[in-house]
């Protein structure tokens, strides 16, 4: 019962949420609202359940590492972190503008980002050096990093996928937000992944797959994850949809990189607002 | 003289400063025999990561390693290390991590390997990222005291250091200092502003101008970034007559950085030796410095040319 209403509680969360990140990038006509709210039912779980964090300390040397690869994708992590108190609400409505703490792409100024993003298929080779240092020092705490289906062309997520299974790190937890969408198309007519659990199966990593807006699936997986000690890297597949919860951006290209207008804000907010959290994924 | 390379003062004072500092770790990709970090690689294993041939993750695995209170030194070729700059430029620079880079085989000395190894462009590539230190010591002492001196400073770095034996001229008691130029001769009609291996070349070309009854300065500028403009104001204003010498192309080095500061603040005559903005190819050190003008004997001629349109 208590799993029950924990997860009814955290898609009330992600359903206010996909509404703050329409409201952010209209509010800064600039931004990035597909692959927010692609990634945004993940996000609430890892911040509103998994991820052991404390607003009051962003910088706490034990806690667990958050890496946002595809930075792009900064209106859901900034909702997120906004309403999870590591900086005051009101600073989303600087998003994007001059003298103001929310850049386009997160800096490692913003209190609870822990990667400067904005150039793809960097985070998991950074994400890699935490995770090589957090055995280090042996410290029990886990690294998360998120990127992109889009991202895995780059050749960066292979370097690193290679040397975090040779260097066995069980405590590094990737996520691919496989949205199926990137800049000017569908990923599969772009340069098409093929079998990326497969692929990394090979490389020598646990795969889960699941469905990314699905949040038992979501909460089971990063559960299983987070106990996994088999001495290699864990990535979850998250089958997601670009622009997920509004039905003109998604799967909608378009929509990658480009605030909705007067009409399309309103209608957004209008379909997000009739999303049915009980039958939602 | 007793002769060393630059990357073994590296390999040599990383070994040094790991038995003395545990946050000290290195990341290598697959060249740690030929940049001297092998050395820190067998007696610290636990602190020593490879990549593999992976440039790109070496740079961003480093940065990951600086945030979590290590203090990484990650060293390849020059040349590869320029693979990976997008990653130094929007990791490392923008986030002003503490991660020292060296590369290493930098400038046509790196020889009979040919272009592809040959980097004559790096300087002018890391000078210009923001919050960047630039370093390149003249010999393997001053190499050691660098590496030291980099484990105190918090901030990005590139050290760019040569394959090639090169004379030690500094003593144990040598004191180096980022940001601060040396005068290793004095002179008066000219100066010449040498770094890396060229100030030995240009410590020849003295030599040899002695001869001809001209008496120039030679300065080691081994931190091209920030570059001591004190001491080249002051010696610029000396001479009214000023050389630069790098293994580097002459678009964006020392020789660039040089005329930055004099532009803007003392205009005199300047003479940029360096790599003329072309590709060397495979050959002997000694023999391609002859060929592509690095050598003594054209620093020499060159002062003597610059110094007969001074009035």
């Amino acid at each position: 019962m208590a799993r029950k209403n924990l997860i009814l509680e955290l898609k009330q969360k992600a359903k206010d949420f996909r509404k703050g990140v329409i409201e952010v990038v209209y509010k800064a006509q600039s931004g990035h609202p597909g692959g927010s709210l692609s990634e945004i039912d993940m996000l609430v779980a890892l911040y509103f359940y998994k991820l052991r964090v404390d607003a009051k300390n962003p910088k706490w040397d034990n806690r667990d590492r958050f890496v946002l690869s595809k930075g792009h994708a900064s209106p859901g992590i900034y909702v997120v972190l906004a309403d999870r108190g590591f900086f005051p609400k009101s600073e989303l409505d600087g998003f994007r503008k001059i003298n103001r703490m929310l850049q386009g792409h997160p800096e490692l100024s913003t209190p609870g980002i822990d990667f400067a993003g904005g150039s793809l298929g960097q985070g998991i080779c950074f994400a890699h050096g935490i995770a090589l240092a957090c055995r280090l020092d042996k410290k029990d705490c886990k690294v998360y990093c998120m990127i992109g289906d889009g991202e895995a062309q780059e050749g960066a997520v292979w370097e690193a996928s290679m040397a975090a299974a040779f260097h066995k790190l069980d405590n590094l937890i990737v996520i691919l937000d496989k949205n199926q969408v990137q800049e000017t198309g569908r990923t599969k007519d772009i340069m098409d992944l093929g079998n990326v659990a497969l692929k990394w199966k090979a490389f020598g990593w646990n795969t889960i797959e699941i469905n990314g807006h699905d949040m038992g699936q979501i909460v089971k997986a990063l559960d299983k994850a987070s106990k996994m000690r088999n001495k290699k890297p864990t990535i979850i597949i998250s089958d997601t949809i670009k622009g997920k919860g509004v039905s003109f951006m998604e799967l909608n290209y378009r929509f990658h990189g480009k605030a909705p207008n007067d009409e399309e804000y309103k209608r957004a907010i209008e379909e997000i607002e009739k999303i049915d959290i009980k039958k939602f994924k | 003289m007793e002769k060393a390379a630059t990357r073994e003062g590296y390999g040599k004072a990383l070994l040094e400063l790991g038995r003395i500092n545990k946050d000290v770790v290195v990341v290598d990709a697959d060249l740690g025999d030929s940049t001297k970090a092998e050395h820190f690689g067998k007696q610290f294993p636990e602190r020593f990561f490879t990549t593999g041939i992976a440039e790109q993750n070496m740079i961003g695995t480093a940065a990951g390693l600086s945030v979590s209170g290590k203090i990484p030194y990650a060293s390849t070729f020059a040349v590869f290390s320029e693979r990976a700059f997008e990653f130094t430029r929007n990791i490392v620079s923008r986030n002003k991590l503490n991660v020292k880079l060296t590369g290493s085989h930098a400038g046509i000395a790196t020889g009979e390997d040919g272009k592809s190894a040959q980097a004559i462009e790096d300087v002018a590539a890391y000078r210009a990222l923001p919050n960047m230190v630039v370093l390149q010591p003249a010999d393997a002492a001053e190499a050691e005291k660098m590496v030291f001196a980099l484990a105190e400073y918090k901030g990005p770095s590139y050290m760019r250091v040569h394959r090639i034996a090169m004379p030690i001229i500094h003593g144990s008691n040598y004191k180096f200092e980022i940001g601060r130029g040396e005068i290793l001769r004095q002179g008066k009609d000219a100066v010449i502003f040498a770094s890396g291996t060229m100030v030995h070349e240009a410590l020849k070309a003295a030599t040899i101008l002695e001869n001809e009854k001209i008496n120039v300065y030679v300065a080691n500028i081994s931190t091209i970034k920030p570059i001591d403009e004190k001491l080249v104001i002051e010696l610029a204003k000396k001479t009214n007559c000023v050389i630069t010498a790098e293994d580097h192309n002459v678009i964006g080095g020392l020789g660039s950085a040089v005329a930055e500061v004099l532009g803007e603040n003392y205009p005199c005559l300047m003479k940029r030796i360096g790599v003329k903005d072309a590709y060397a190819e495979s050959g002997k050190p000694d023999e391609l410095y002859r060929k592509y003008g690095l050598d003594a004997e054209s620093i020499a001629e060159e002062v003597m040319k610059i110094i007969s349109k001074k009035k």
